[in-house]
């Protein structure tokens, strides 16, 4: 008996132990690589665990943008170049057909939907090499066309099923007096069905901007020339200049590169957790 | 009452006038997308793996199942099916137990959970970004913060980019350590179990641990379903962490096959054999998604009203 009470009140107190020792594993590395950056050389980089710098300095981030061809803030306005495009056109596609599926009845509509929702498991992989066959008939290689074309047609169908899920739940009756003002569908769903799903659409956005400013894989195919490369490329390139690697100007473009991220993210947390748990949750 | 509110739709929707066409021309961007962006590069990719297309090589020929018998044939090939499968069964399962183990400790009312939900949610938010790659490679050099740690313990170092018994899993630990966007759902999972069910559950005697078994668990099976087909598919796709911290190495032991999709089709233009490989995984993520689905009816549990 005595056991079992002490086990119970000391359950908060492990609990608590398990978040920290995790939260540690999940933050030290994050914060070892900040204060890496600010380390004088690779010598006092790996002779410590420690975080913080004898003699902090921002050598390393000055030399570091400046160690290519061009300015590592090049490299960043390239990368929203594209990014602010494509998440302008993931959101208008998406809602459009997410407006279709959840207002509309019209014939094969359960098909296509299904349809839609199975392309969610299609690896990019398998669409690679066509993709590339396609944009390359059509002069579009080394441009960042490629990256921003598709998303106008909502080719990523998780923001569709995300927005479908939100938009599902919405009362029709709005809709019905905006109808009886004269409002034609496509006013319905600019004067009332897209304000009322403006939660689901700004986490669509910040998902977007997220992991389109993360792609890698896109700009290493489609993007060439070194003055179009986006901070993911460049990031790679100052890798590969640096010979014998001093690590604290790579790890301080690092930094540099996730630092929007990281202000974006931060601003709206709760967005986010309620946009991949929305996802999630109803499916 | 559901039926009342069926026909109010329906009546509802006559009401508006919605012509029978209005709908596709909503749908018309996303109908062309999957047309141009999904189905026709799905074909296409079918069709190029029985041919010698190559960008460069302008004389297109059939070659049958050439492709794929080189591929069965070749140790390199091979091998990269089995380094991608011990990638996915390693990463899944881990990344999935501790997602969820998380969660149901973050479900506790505790002060400041919030803080750690952030901490924990970073990773996987930023994790797709070439510089979480980059900080990987940094942690596990020679004199990097894992091994420094180790001598703390007085552990031997590990050469843990260099060496081929280690490589997959520094690969693996990398995903794993980006458990928070599963831990997200799987938190919205457990605040949606009535709490009523834990109440009833413990006046007819029932401990913490049968609790999470057999209310928790079975509760949450869509959500672990959702998870883990998702965790499958992205796990076939993985390509920034082995192309970026061991370019594939030391002696294939990161060659995912995605890796060598992205060789054989941009860095020698191979579009055939590409194709084929390309082709081939598609097959895999198909059979399992197909199973897991099909495997609903035994352990995933949907609330009658859901249906």
């Amino acid at each position: 008996m005595n056991v079992k009470h002490l086990a119970r009140k000391s359950l908060p107190a492990i609990r608590y132990g398990i978040l920290i020792i995790v939260g540690f594993f999940m933050l030290y590395p994050m914060l070892w690589m900040v204060g890496s950056s600010f380390k004088a050389n690779n010598a006092e980089i790996f002779s410590s665990i420690g975080i913080l710098a004898k003699h902090p300095t921002f050598k390393a981030y000055t030399s570091g943008w400046f160690a290519t061809n061009y300015q590592y803030g090049w490299y960043m306005l390239n990368t929203y170049r594209f990014v602010i495009p494509k998440v302008i056109g993931t959101v208008l596609s998406a809602v459009l057909t997410a407006y279709a599926f959840t207002r509309f009845s019209f014939r094969m509509k359960n098909l296509l939907y299904s349809i839609c929702i199975s392309t969610l498991f299609l690896p990019q992989v398998v669409l690679n090499v066509p993709q590339f066959i396609l944009f390359n008939k059509m002069h579009w290689l080394d441009s960042y066309l490629p990256l921003i074309v598709p998303s106008f047609f909502a080719v990523d169908t998780y923001f569709v099923f995300v927005l479908v899920q939100f938009m599902r739940t919405l009362p029709h009756n709005l809709e019905e007096a905006a109808y009886l003002d004269g409002c034609n569908s496509l006013q319905r769903l600019y004067y009332v069905i897209a304000p009322l799903t403006k939660p689901a659409i700004v986490s669509c956005m910040l998902f977007q901007f997220m992991w389109s400013s993360n792609d890698f894989q896109g700009p290493l195919i489609y993007v060439n020339s070194v003055e179009k490369y986006p901070a993911a490329l460049g990031l790679r390139l100052l890798m590969d200049a640096e010979n014998g690697f001093e690590w604290n100007k790579v790890l301080a473009m690092s930094v540099v590169t996730l630092l929007p991220s990281l202000v974006v993210f931060f601003l709206a947390q709760d967005s986010f957790v309620d946009g991949i748990a929305a996802g999630g949750v109803k499916g | 009452m559901k039926r009342n509110d069926r026909k109010a739709i329906d009546s509802h929707k006559k009401n508006l006038g919605m012509g029978r066409n209005t709908g596709y021309l909503y749908l018309l961007p996303w109908m062309i997308g999957f047309a141009v962006f999904k189905l026709y590069p799905i074909l296409a990719t079918a069709f190029y793996s029985f041919t010698n297309y190559n960008l460069f090589n302008t004389n297109l020929r059939f070659v049958g199942l050439k492709n794929y018998t080189t591929i069965f044939q070749s140790p390199k090939y091979m091998n990269s099916f089995g380094v991608t499968s011990r990638f996915a069964l390693l990463t899944v399962p881990l990344k999935l137990v501790f997602a969820l183990f998380i969660a149901s400790v973050l479900n506790y009312k505790l002060k400041g959970i919030k803080f750690f939900r952030t901490a924990y949610y970073v990773p996987s938010i930023l994790g797709g970004s070439v510089a979480i790659s980059v900080l990987w490679q940094f942690l596990w050099q020679d004199d990097g913060l894992i091994n420094q740690v180790g001598q703390i313990f007085n552990i031997p170092k590990v050469n843990w980019l260099g060496d081929a018994r280690y490589t997959l899993l520094v690969i693996c630990l990398l995903r794993v350590w980006q458990f928070g966007s599963a831990m997200v759902i799987f938190l919205a999972a457990l605040k949606g179990v009535p709490t009523e069910l834990y109440e009833a559950a413990s006046i007819d005697g029932a401990n913490r641990r049968q609790q999470f078994f057999h209310i928790t668990i079975p509760l949450i099976t869509p959500i672990i379903f959702y998870n883990l087909v998702t965790q499958i598919c992205a796990a076939f796709q993985e390509f920034n962490g082995p192309y970026i911290i061991t370019a594939g190495g030391p002696m294939g032991s990161t060659t995912l096959i995605s890796l060598l999709i992205y060789q054989n089709a941009f860095k020698t233009y191979n579009m055939g054999m590409a194709s084929a490989l390309a082709w081939l995984l598609f097959i895999i993520v198909a059979v399992l998604t197909i199973i897991a689905f099909a495997s609903q009816k035994r352990w995933v549990y949907y609330d009658e009203d859901q249906k």
